[in-house]
């Protein structure tokens, strides 16, 4: 099982979030999040990318260099975006099998999982499964 | 006046706390919730009272059976029906236009006919027309909407003609609020010998019906939007076209006699209540009604104008927050977009304040492509909902301006 000891950069968003304890500070780190994320190409703003399901439109666009799988996401709603910003930043830099053993229970631990619900008119948990569906593509490509 | 405390405390779920916030309750368009009659009546029925209607000879089916007509004559005095045979129980407005646009349609529409619903209806009032009219190679057609969500009647007037076959429009938009005039509508319809169907599903908990005064061919609406339970809802037809129409869905019950060669089935509007009904669910809307009548609908209705006056000007106050659907009459329903914060944010933000209110198309996309917005966040006022609400709401709108750094 792959925690999230081992991945510096991942345990700072932990760190980050857990120290705000304040829904109101949560909502102002994501907003930030989000807006210090670069904007995802125009050009992998299409359907194909699209995350569906989510009342928000967002995107999410896959790329695979040297075993390892790196994420860009955006979204017209804030709080969406910072979250598939976190999402996104854990996620890239893994190879495909680091990402399909990857423990993100943490993300329950600060918070954040409240907004992976199963409403439907929520497609986070959509992005979360997207995420693991292009792991287990790429790690068959791997092996192809 | 009525004593909105006293009220509040007929609603359990009231009293919870969300996100260790004390509830608001601000969805009531979507669903309402159910005071403690309605709930009282539910475990009554479930819990000792229990059986089937009109099936069992034995007393608890005919003690069942009575509260289930008694209910059929309550639902039809309130929304003064001429009679209790025009009262068909199905799951919901839903499945009350299903049935109209399937069982109608299938009999009343062909090929080249046309059918009118407007740009504001919900989805309900408008994929069910949709389908039986590709089936028929039927065309539907919209009444368009003005900048402040009100129809224009005139060009109603004039997509009028003898190819219409049924007009189908929202007495209130679920999305917008705003109340159509539907008794111009129906004259207009009527006098070329047009049927008209109201979908009351946002009319019943706030306005006062009488189908017998708006002369509307079809009525339909929700139990659990009026207080009531789920997975019962009013189809009302007038009775000589109900009688026309072929049986909707099949099975116990609807039926005359059934040999294999033919079936003969039964009268309006038994003919329209296949299987065994939502029982309890009936009974218990019709402790709803007495809910409803207790209180009053025209106390209801003064109660919440006042709230809708007192919340428009106050979120008009907000920085950057445009009010979507602008009609002089609305019931008590606010569609919004605010400048920085989309709506899902403004979904997710005010619900760690304990504020339960809806974002999205609303089942309304036409609606949302023709006021060129993605999406709206949506108030809705009960007759539980206080100015306290209306306050804490903006105290949240407040908060969310000052995340996104909106002055």
């Amino acid at each position: 099982m792959v925690n999230k000891m081992g991945y510096p950069e991942k345990e700072q968003i932990s760190k980050d979030l857990m120290a705000l304890p304040d829904h109101q500070d949560k909502f102002k780190y994501l907003i930030k999040k989000g807006k210090n994320q670069p904007e995802l190409n125009q050009e992998f703003k299409i359907e194909k990318f699209r995350i569906q399901g989510c009342m928000s439109k967002l995107w999410l666009h896959p790329q695979f260099k040297e075993g390892k799988i790196y994420f860009s996401s955006d979204s017209d709603a804030a709080i969406p975006k910072g979250i598939a910003a976190i999402l996104t930043e854990i996620y890239s830099g893994l190879t495909p099998d680091e990402a399909l053993e990857f423990d993100s229970s943490f993300l329950k631990e600060v918070g954040v999982a409240q907004h992976l619900s199963m409403n439907r008119s929520n497609g986070l948990v959509k992005l979360y499964e997207q995420i693991r569906l292009y792991a287990l593509a790429f790690k068959s490509l791997n092996r192809g | 006046m009525i004593d909105i405390e006293n009220i509040k405390k007929q609603f359990p779920s009231l009293d919870q706390m969300v996100h260790d916030k004390p509830l608001t309750y601000l969805d009531s368009a979507a669903t309402t919730l159910k005071p403690k009659i309605v709930l009282d009546t539910i475990a009554s029925y479930y819990g000792k009272q229990y059986s089937t209607v009109r099936r069992g000879l034995y007393k608890l089916s005919e003690n069942t059976t009575i509260a289930y007509e008694t209910c059929r004559r309550h639902v039809a005095k309130f929304i003064n029906a001429a009679s209790e045979k025009e009262i068909v129980f199905t799951s919901g407005t839903t499945d009350s236009i299903n049935l109209v646009a399937a069982s109608f349609g299938r009999k009343f529409i062909e090929k080249g006919d046309e059918v009118i619903v407007s740009a504001i209806e919900h989805h309900a009032n408008i994929v069910p027309w949709q389908i039986i009219c590709e089936e028929k190679g039927a065309q539907l057609k919209v009444i368009p909407v003005n900048d402040n969500g009100e129809l224009m009647i005139d060009e109603y007037k004039k997509l009028l003609s003898d190819k219409t076959k049924i007009v189908a429009v929202g007495h209130v938009s679920n999305a917008l609020g705003t109340i159509n005039p539907i008794k111009e509508m129906i004259d207009l319809a009527h006098e070329k010998n047009i049927p008209v169907l109201i979908d009351g599903a946002q009319s019943a908990p706030h306005i006062a019906i009488d189908v017998q005064a708006l002369d509307c061919d079809f009525y339909a609406f929700s139990g659990h939007k009026i207080y009531g339970p789920t997975g019962v809802g009013v189809l009302y037809g007038k009775y000589e076209i109900l009688e026309k129409m072929p049986p909707y869905r099949s099975g116990g019950d609807m039926i005359e006699t059934v040999t294999f060669e033919k079936t003969t089935y039964q009268e309006p509007p038994y003919r329209f209540e296949a299987g065994t009904p939502p029982i309890v669910e009936v009974i218990a809307l019709s402790s709803a009604l007495d809910f409803l009548e207790e209180v009053g609908l025209d106390n209801i209705h003064d109660h919440e104008s006042e709230l809708l006056a007192y919340a428009t000007e106050k979120m008009l106050e907000i920085k950057g927050l445009q009010i979507i659907g602008t009609a002089k009459e609305k019931t008590s329903v606010i569609s919004f977009v605010m400048q920085e914060a989309h709506p899902h944010d403004i979904g997710t933000i005010l619900d760690s304040e304990g504020i339960a209110l809806r974002s999205g198309h609303h089942c309304a996309m036409p609606i949302m492509e023709r006021f060129k917005v993605p999406a709206t966040a949506r108030v809705s006022f009960g007759i539980y909902n206080t100015k306290e609400d209306v306050d804490t709401l903006i105290k949240g709108l407040h908060q969310i301006n000052s995340l996104f750094d909106v002055d």
